[in-house]
């Protein structure tokens, strides 16, 4: 598990933890049953607060992304609905942005854009 | 959750300083923050802990017992880094370190040999000989090497340069790996705690302004700012201090999202660190 703070981003450190360990599991570099490390550990290693990491590993958990075994751990969760939901709209995310690229490069307009979007999306009604 | 410290109702007085109405627990594992100004009461409360000094009334309790009953086997389980160390001026580390083992039950030769090792240190040194960083370093390992439940630290980073303060900080994070260490250490180097602590308590002319989580008070209390003329510190909700300039009103205010939320004309808004709060609420207009 990778993880950077910046000390001067507007974030608070407990989400800058959640959005890198979330990304990690998204992009499947963490997978699921991999151990995360201790509340302890992870605060010693970073150098911040031990309640800060209490409160990132819970928000985790609150999101179903991590599971807590008690007296074993912290471990990546089997992927729930939302998560496979989350990673796929990020795929389609990232599609669109695509398109915009293009449409950009031709000169089409947000509007014209749009109407495209529709028309595609009714055809599979 | 267990407290290492519990403080209730403590009050000292000096003539022209009253310490009063002092409640906070450090809890057990954590690492408490002791903040203020010169001359708030830091010191007062540590040697209150210690049973240096007599209180005229409150509670103080170490490890769940009362601190002036119990005062040996409390200090026994203490290890306590004074700001400025004072230790027998010709003596070598080595003949006051076997000393004052005789104290201490858990006390570990070979860890504190390692210690100096790790610190540069010589058990054949002269006490006098060292510098005020040798010093401190010295007295920590003293500490570590009784494996001391509670650490107790009066001001230990002020006079140290940053090489050896990042160590000291990083030290007493690895202390608290195992959950039952406690650490209470007093600083108005607000920089040091600001990522270290997981606790803060704020102290201002005896008396607490707040003991809390970090990143409670860190999360919540911010600074606004406005033109002189739009702006009044009372319509800024949660205000508690302010400064103002030719030109620009600051206030310090313990509810951000609150401030936020009250639409004030042209003013911005940033998040407070523990030394603005300081600084605002010790040299700005306080505004209760």
């Amino acid at each position: 598990m990778k993880i950077i703070i910046s000390n001067s981003s507007p974030d608070p450190i407990y989400e800058q933890v959640t959005r890198q360990v979330k990304g990690q599991i998204i992009s499947g570099e963490l997978r699921e049953g991999d151990p995360l490390p201790s509340i302890r550990k992870l605060a010693q290693d970073l150098q911040i607060s031990v309640i800060t990491t209490k409160r990132a590993y819970e928000e985790l958990q609150k999101e179903g992304f991590v599971d807590a075994v008690e007296g074993k751990g912290s471990f990546v969760a089997m992927q729930n609905k939302e998560l496979l939901r989350e990673k796929k709209m990020k795929l389609v995310e990232e599609k669109m942005s695509e398109a915009v690229d293009e449409a950009r490069l031709l000169g089409i307009t947000l509007p014209e854009l749009r109407e495209m979007l529709t028309l595609l999306f009714k055809e599979r009604d | 959750m267990t407290n290492a410290i519990e403080i209730n109702g403590l009050r000292k007085e000096y003539k022209g300083f009253t310490l009063e109405d002092v409640t906070f627990d450090v809890p057990q594992g954590y690492i408490m923050g002791l903040i203020g100004p010169n001359g708030a009461g830091k010191t007062t409360i540590i040697k209150l802990i210690m049973n240096l000094i007599r209180r005229d009334a409150g509670e103080v309790r170490v490890f769940g017992l009362d601190s002036r009953h119990h005062e040996p086997e409390i200090k026994s389980r203490i290890g306590f880094v004074y700001d400025v160390p004072r230790f027998p001026e010709d003596l070598r580390l080595r003949t006051i370190a076997s000393a004052l083992s005789a104290f201490y039950a858990r006390w570990d030769d070979r860890r504190f040999r390692a210690l100096l090792d790790e610190f540069q240190l010589s058990p054949r040194q002269v006490f006098k000989k060292l510098s005020h960083g040798m010093k401190m370093k010295f007295s920590l390992a003293l500490a570590l090497a009784h494996d001391a439940d509670l650490i107790l630290m009066d001001e230990p980073t002020a006079g140290l340069d940053p090489v050896f303060r990042f160590e000291l900080l990083t030290k007493l994070r690895a202390l608290i790996q195992d959950e039952r260490k406690s650490v209470l250490f007093s600083s108005h180097i607000t920089s040091d705690l600001e990522r270290v602590a997981d606790f803060v308590t704020f102290i201002h002319q005896g008396r607490i302004i707040f003991s809390a989580a970090k990143d409670e008070i860190l999360e919540s209390w911010g600074v606004v700012r406005a033109a002189t003329d739009g702006l009044q510190p009372g319509d800024v909700p949660g205000a508690r201090g302010f400064r103002r300039t030719e030109h620009t009103l600051e206030v310090l205010t313990a509810d951000l999202d609150a401030a936020r939320r009250s639409a004030l004309p042209g003013a911005v808004f940033d998040k407070a660190s523990l030394e603005d709060i300081m600084f605002f609420i010790s040299k700005g207009n306080a505004h209760a």
